[in-house]
């Protein structure tokens, strides 16, 4: 990965070095129903050491976005329509497989949200995590179990050494999303994507595990993907948030200007839905209806069934994405009002 | 939150690490069937094995003068057509049922086992393909496609050697049976293959070989298992069968089939001729068959 490759001309655009770009990625389903568009030209980008959440719900297109940037999209039903995904310049999406799987693992690393299922129920935990030296640095048995028992130990599970022959069943949920957090680290990953990482964990272990990623970034420096829907655990960690609705990116801001003032309807939406103790008793505001449906996306913004700044325009017209001022963008028409109105 | 990591989990494994195969043998062992068909299982291997240890006459030997004699002392179960001991072909038959049921059962799992698991990893057209062509042998009456193969290869009036015979017979089952296994391990695969696990692994830099034999493979052994070790028997069943039919294994061969196919026709004055080689090879089949059902209860955990 040290080669520089030959730049393509779009390497050296706006966004100079960026360590991981993804660049007006466009991925559909070809169902029997239909095409789904699940992505539709999202962009963002993330450098070594920083921290990016990707927010979104359900079906807003950020884990294909996700699998997309690892290749582990399935192919039939999923299409890459458009766009490029450049990690370190080089764009993944033209890389030959046998390129992109040397990527994997060493350059960009993933992590899952249900980490029983993301371990082979078959193999002791310290043998999982010791294949991963063994495959790509070639050590003997006895190095990679040493080095093994070493990432159980970074990612503080008690009694490493005497757990390394545990099978993946025998963990509580927080230890295993970190023998999988431990997996992914295992080759230094320069970026590594967390898919929802806390999200099948309860509340007390989700901070716990947040913290581990946040110190082991500090660390390595890597560039960190935090894909997630609870806007709790957001705040804390990340720097900047890229918000997702229907397959764009509707919002991107640092972070604490999205939390203090939100540019587009649907964040103002989230942020308005937390629970909060001095609004106690209060009815809970929600975002009325439904996500889009992807195989029949309305016309204009697709937000704009839903939202509450709604105007003629929004039906018949697609939002760009309005830059703000610097990196911040929205993806509404009318992003003063609901920057003022916020002020209000 | 920087010491408190400890606090949920560091309990749960008190004692050994616990796979699948540990749990599942701690099941067997306390299951009669298990150890039933298990013992029944060694005495057959040892039969096939060392048939010396059990008789000291000879399969062969014919004495014409004591024909179908019926059981005594001297021959606990009594004399064949052709003044033979049948004790002693039933023992030595034992050999050629087992090697016959266990070859022809690897074949069915290698060839359908490398059939299924291409199908189901590649999935697509290749995936439709091998499916139909499963499908059309599978559509192939199992004993009329035997008739028709072994009829040509091996006429009923030809004569072929040992080996040859018996090899013909274990390539028949093993083609006419591959596809109920790769079904088997089409499915199992195909299950696999969706678990988070497998995309975790690409996710982390695992190639295609390393994914079907780490992660597809021995995440999907036990309903192989299972069928291959019920298969077994069935084989054996089956080899009788061809034998029965005189298109099977043929008279140089020792075998149950064989003794049960000389010997239909004098059920009424000497049904020990063929009631003692058909005990052994119900038992058998039986052996093989309660030994796959023991290791599927044991490794559904639905059953337990």
């Amino acid at each position: 990965m040290t080669e520089v490759l030959p730049e393509s001309k779009s390497s050296n655009g706006t966004y100079g070095g960026a360590l991981l770009e993804v660049d007006n990625l466009h991925v559909e389903f070809h169902t029997r129903a239909g095409v789904a568009k699940a992505v539709n030209g999202v962009t963002y980008s993330v450098n070594a050491g920083e921290t990016l959440a990707v927010l979104g719900e359900s079906g807003s297109g950020k884990s294909v976005t996700a699998q997309t940037i690892m290749g582990i999209l399935d192919m039939p039903p999923g299409k890459i329509a458009n766009g490029e995904i450049r990690f370190r310049g080089t764009d993944l999406l033209k890389l030959p497989e046998e390129e992109r799987r040397k990527v994997r693992g060493e350059g960009i690393a993933m992590i899952f949200q249900d980490a029983l299922s993301a371990l082979n129920p078959v193999f002791p935990v310290g043998w999982q995590i010791a294949e991963m030296f063994r495959i790509h640095r070639g050590m003997s048995r006895a190095d990679a179990k040493k080095k093994a028992i070493e990432l159980m130990d970074r990612v503080r599970i008690p009694a490493a050494k005497e757990r390394v022959s545990d099978y993946p069943h025998q963990f509580s949920g927080g230890m295993r999303q970190r023998i999988m957090i431990a997996m992914s680290i295992a080759l230094d990953p320069e970026v590594l994507i967390a898919d929802e990482p806390t999200t099948a964990l309860d509340v007390t272990v989700q901070a716990q595990i947040m913290e581990l990623l946040a110190e082991l970034q500090r660390e390595s420096n890597m560039g960190l993907i935090l894909i997630t829907h609870d806007l709790g655990v957001v705040a804390d960690v990340a720097d900047k948030i890229a918000v997702m609705y229907g397959g764009r990116i509707v919002e991107n801001a640092e972070v604490h200007d999205l939390y203090r003032n939100p540019a587009h309807p649907y964040a103002k939406g989230l942020l308005e839905s937390i629970p909060r103790v001095d609004l106690k008793g209060q009815e809970l505001y929600a975002i009325k209806g439904m996500p889009p449906n992807l195989l029949d996306m309305p016309t204009g913004c697709a937000f704009h069934p839903r939202c509450p700044y709604r105007q003629e325009k929004c039906v018949t017209d697609v939002p760009p994405l309005h830059t703000i001022s610097g990196t911040r963008g929205s993806a509404c028409h009318f992003w003063r009002e609901v920057l003022d109105g916020d002020a209000q | 939150m920087s010491e408190p990591t400890a606090a949920p989990a560091a309990p749960a494994s008190a004692g050994k690490p616990r796979s699948l195969w540990q749990d599942t043998w701690d099941i067997l062992k306390h299951r009669k069937i298990f150890w039933i068909s298990f013992a029944l299982l060694i005495m057959f291997l040892v039969m096939a094995a060392f048939p010396s240890l059990f008789t000291s006459k000879s399969p062969e030997y014919a004495t014409l003068a004591k024909s179908m004699e019926p059981p005594s002392s001297d021959a606990w179960f009594g004399y064949d057509l052709q003044g033979r001991d049948v004790f002693a072909r039933t023992i030595y038959g034992a050999r050629t049922s087992i090697i016959v049921g266990v070859l022809a059962t690897v074949g069915t799992v290698l060839l359908g086992g490398v059939v299924g698991v291409i199908a189901a990893y590649r999935g697509r057209w290749l995936d439709s393909l091998l499916s139909r062509i499963g499908e059309i042998f599978l559509g192939v009456p199992y004993v009329l496609g035997a008739i028709i193969i072994l009829g040509s290869v091996a006429p009923v009036q030809s004569n072929p050697g040992k080996t040859m015979i018996m090899t013909v017979v274990i390539v028949v089952l093993a083609v006419l049976g591959w596809p109920v296994l790769a079904r088997i391990a089409r499915s199992a695969v195909i299950q696999a293959k969706h678990q988070d696990y497998v995309q975790a692994a690409r996710a982390l830099g695992a190639g295609p070989f390393r994914i079907v034999f780490k992660h597809l493979l021995p995440n999907s052994l036990a309903p192989i298992l299972v069928y291959a070790t019920i298969t077994v028997g069935s084989y054996i069943g089956a080899e009788a069968t061809l034998s029965l039919l005189g298109i099977g294994l043929r008279t140089p061969v020792i075998s149950w089939g064989i003794a049960i196919a000389d010997h239909t026709r004098y059920i009424r004055t000497g049904a020990h001729a063929m009631l003692f080689p058909a005990a052994f090879l119900s038992l058998c089949v039986l052996t093989f068959v309660m030994l796959g059902e023991a290791v599927r209860d044991a490794l559904d955990p639905k059953l337990r």
